[in-house]
């Protein structure tokens, strides 16, 4: 059963009329899905509950995009959690000045401005030799996402990478990007002369989906690539894909994409595989 | 020199380009005409481009293409089958004038009828531009279009819903239930149509004999479609799958068309085979298209153009195919192309005006996404501004809240509050439907049943007590 069917339960008898809301009889089809169906009517209108109920998510979606990234809280997140190894993040930033341009040049979010370039430029020249893999954090559309996740899914992945057989990965300074876009880890990838770029990105948030972190992996990550040369592994949260999930299944790509030296439309992630297919009935209850 | 488009206001010459540059300077403000780099430079810029393209004479459209003809299957469709005869009722008008003319008590719904095919798709963009809000509405609804497969869609005083089961997984239960409760709200009549999370052949034959073994079994008179690419839903009815409506997601230059997979011919291929099953009752129309405001800049297709005419130009690729539905999802593209409720509602309206001007049966998804400065109450107001413009369907899901899109769009509910506040019906045919199931005690008046109507309590008793979802 949902949450939002169990808050509703006790102010809600299963049928009815209650001060001017009718009932649907038909909401115990609730537990079958999180679509907002059985909602009740107030005439043909929303009933109060369920109109506020509305309103909270909008609102919570909404903060999720507006939200400025905490880059301090994140980076002493990541420098807490033992297992990873990066003890001071850099704190980069795209061309897209604030949210209000970002949102509107989605092409400035996908550069990194002046400043970030150079600074990553110093750390390119004092690495002795070029990294398998650079980690990317974008704050995206949902700040929430970042933050309420990145350790979760860093700390499931990365300390696989470090043991991985007889190649560990050999790792680029973590980097936290502020105002960006996908695209913008392509870029630092390239600038920190990394094999592979994997970018954690807050994703668009729905209704009911305000945290959701989206994944994208590059092969030979250069500014200017478009989304066929990119993997993803999207809905990673709580309730959706788990961190730990995600980490298994991002862990083979990472390992194909090494393997046969490629990323995007070419590389097919054979972990999800008739993940869909066997959860179906071929059948439903309107049939019956 | 002087330039063909330059216009002195005063003792100010201002100079625009070519046509294109004065159609794109010309329109109402939005967000995907500055990333386009099209916008007009001030607000003083954008009404003298106005007061120029309203001098302009209509003929201009015929002679000079906004995207090459001669690379460009879409311009060779508009000017190939432009209707010379019909246009020569307002071939003397300026772009200025036509908007006098559309607005004149002598131009009746048989006179837009009649002009229809001489109107290209740059005409009705151009003169949508220099009209207000109210000019759309009150135009849009002299144009009567109307289109029929299992019912009778877009006859005047009539709303249509499209019932949009979404699942993110695609859980024939999770889908049944959105689609009863659609049903019992009275929503479906344009279409029950399915946006599938796993995008395949497989999948979609499965969705659509879920569809085709629902319609059956209540008798609903309506029809299914599943939206998945046009090239899959000529696969299925290859394999002998119930469809009703090829649908297909379609933009105003060839090259948008091409980053979406598919050609003119293609097109055509797909309406011969879905006409080839015979399956409406009383119509053939047996397309489905979407479009927005966008699409060609997102695709890097746009040639110079703005997006509202861009999108106009995607009719004309509509209307050759004889729609039974056309919808603009207008907010669902996000805030770099539409930024706000403002430039949503502008856009919504234009749209349905533009494709109702053309003759074909324009619906809107009346939506947003949570990145767009946009909420329910601008929905709302383009619900209800798009209701009484005359608006042939809008969308209908449950709660307004699509758990696979992650978007919002207008609601069950919000259907039957538009059509009860515009004194509106749903399509004949569904509406006895509605009436005989006894899900509406009174369909003149928008009143439910309170009780559950009694072929669907039988089916609720046999619910599995079981089953649940993750």
């Amino acid at each position: 059963m949902t949450d939002r069917a169990k808050s509703s339960d006790p102010r809600q008898p299963a049928s009815g009329d209650r001060g001017g809301v009718t009932d649907n009889p038909w909401n115990r089809l609730r537990a079958f899905t999180d679509a907002r169906i059985g909602l009740g009517r107030a005439g043909v209108s929303l009933p109060t509950h369920e109109l506020l109920a509305f309103q909270l998510a909008h609102a919570q979606a909404q903060d999720a995009v507006h939200l400025p990234l905490d880059t301090d809280a994140l980076a002493q997140g990541i420098s807490a959690a033992t297992v990873l190894p990066f003890a001071d993040p850099l704190v980069l930033h795209s061309r897209a000045g604030d949210r209000q341009v970002y949102l509107q040049r989605p092409d400035l979010g996908r550069r990194l401005d002046d400043p970030s370039r150079a600074l990553l430029s110093q750390q390119n020249e004092s690495a002795a030799e070029p990294f398998d893999l650079a980690v990317v954090v974008v704050d995206g559309l949902s700040s929430r996402a970042i933050q309420d996740n990145t350790v979760a899914f860093l700390s499931a992945l990365i300390p696989q990478l470090q043991e991985d057989g007889e190649q560990p990965w050999r790792l680029a300074p973590l980097t936290l990007v502020r105002q960006g876009r996908v695209a913008v880890g392509d870029e630092v990838g390239e600038l920190l002369n990394a094999s592979a770029v994997l970018v954690l990105v807050g994703e668009r948030p729905g209704l009911s989906s305000p945290d959701s972190l989206g994944l994208y992996l590059t092969w030979a990550p250069k500014a200017g690539l478009t989304d066929a040369f990119r993997n993803c592994i999207s809905n990673v949260r709580p309730a959706g894909l788990t961190p730990t999930d995600a980490a298994r299944r991002m862990l083979y790509l990472l390992r194909e994409s090494r393997r046969q030296k490629l990323s995007g439309v070419r590389l097919k992630d054979r972990t999800e595989d008739n993940v869909i297919e066997h959860q179906q009935e071929t059948t439903n209850f309107l049939l019956n | 020199m002087k330039n063909k488009y330059d216009y002195t206001l005063g003792v100010r010459t201002y100079q625009f380009e070519n046509l294109a540059d004065l159609m794109a300077k010309a329109t109402p403000a939005r967000s995907g005409d500055r990333l386009a780099g099209v916008i007009a430079q001030s607000a003083e810029e954008r009404v003298v481009a106005q007061m120029a393209l309203a001098e302009l004479p209509l003929k201009t459209f015929l002679n000079e293409a906004l995207v090459p003809y001669e690379t460009d299957e879409v311009t060779r469709l508009i000017m190939d089958e432009h209707d010379a005869g019909a246009f020569s009722t307002i071939s003397h008008l300026t772009v200025g004038d036509f908007r006098n003319w559309l607005l004149s008590d002598s131009t009746t719904p048989q006179v837009l009828r009649a002009v229809r095919a001489g109107i290209t798709p740059e005409m009705a963009a151009a003169v949508s531009k220099l009209m207000r809000n109210q000019d759309l509405i009150l135009a849009a609804k002299k144009c009567h279009v109307s289109t029929a497969f299992r019912n009778t869609i877009g006859l005047p005083g009539h709303l249509s819903t499209r019932l949009q089961p979404n699942h993110p997984t695609d859980d024939v239960t999770g889908i049944a239930a959105s689609i009863l409760d659609g049903l019992l709200y009275g929503n479906g009549d344009a279409v029950i149509g399915i946006n599938p999370a796993t995008d395949n052949v497989a999948q979609a034959v499965k969705l659509m004999k879920l569809m085709d073994e629902v319609i059956q079994k209540y008798q609903i008179p309506t029809q299914s479609c599943v939206l998945t690419h046009v090239t899959n839903t000529l696969e299925a009815i290859e394999q002998g799958a119930p469809v009703d409506l090829v649908f297909q997601s379609i933009g105003g230059t060839e090259a948008t068309n091409s980053s979406f997979g598919f050609n003119l011919k293609v097109l055509a291929e797909a309406e011969a085979a879905a006409q080839s099953l015979n399956r409406g009752t009383v119509g053939n129309n047996v397309m489905y298209f979407e479009t927005g405001q966008g699409s060609a800049l997102s695709a890097n297709a746009h040639h110079g153009l703005d997006q509202q005419t861009c999108e106009v130009r995607a009719y004309a690729v509509a209307r050759k195919f004889r729609p039974l539905l056309v919808n603009t999802v207008v907010g669902f593209i996000g805030p770099e192309y539409l930024f706000d409720g403002k430039e949503i509602i502008r856009a919504g309206l234009e749209d349905h005006f533009c494709g109702k001007l053309l003759g074909l049966p324009m619906g809107c998804d009346v939506c947003y996404t949570n990145h767009a400065e946009a909420d329910q109450n601008d929905m709302d107001n383009l619900l209800t501004l798009l209701g009484v413009a005359g608006c042939t369907f809008v969308m209908g899901i449950p709660g307004s809240d699509d758990i696979m899109l992650n978007y919002q769009t207008t609601s069950f509910h919000d259907a039957l509050y538009a059509r009860r506040v515009l004194g509106s019906r749903a399509a004949p045919e569904f509406e006895r439907w509605l009436a005989q199931m006894e899900i509406f005690r009174d369909v003149d008046n928008h009143l439910l049943h309170d009780t559950l109507p009694p072929s669907f309590a039988h089916t609720l008793s046999h619910l599995p007590e079981d089953k649940h979802h993750d």
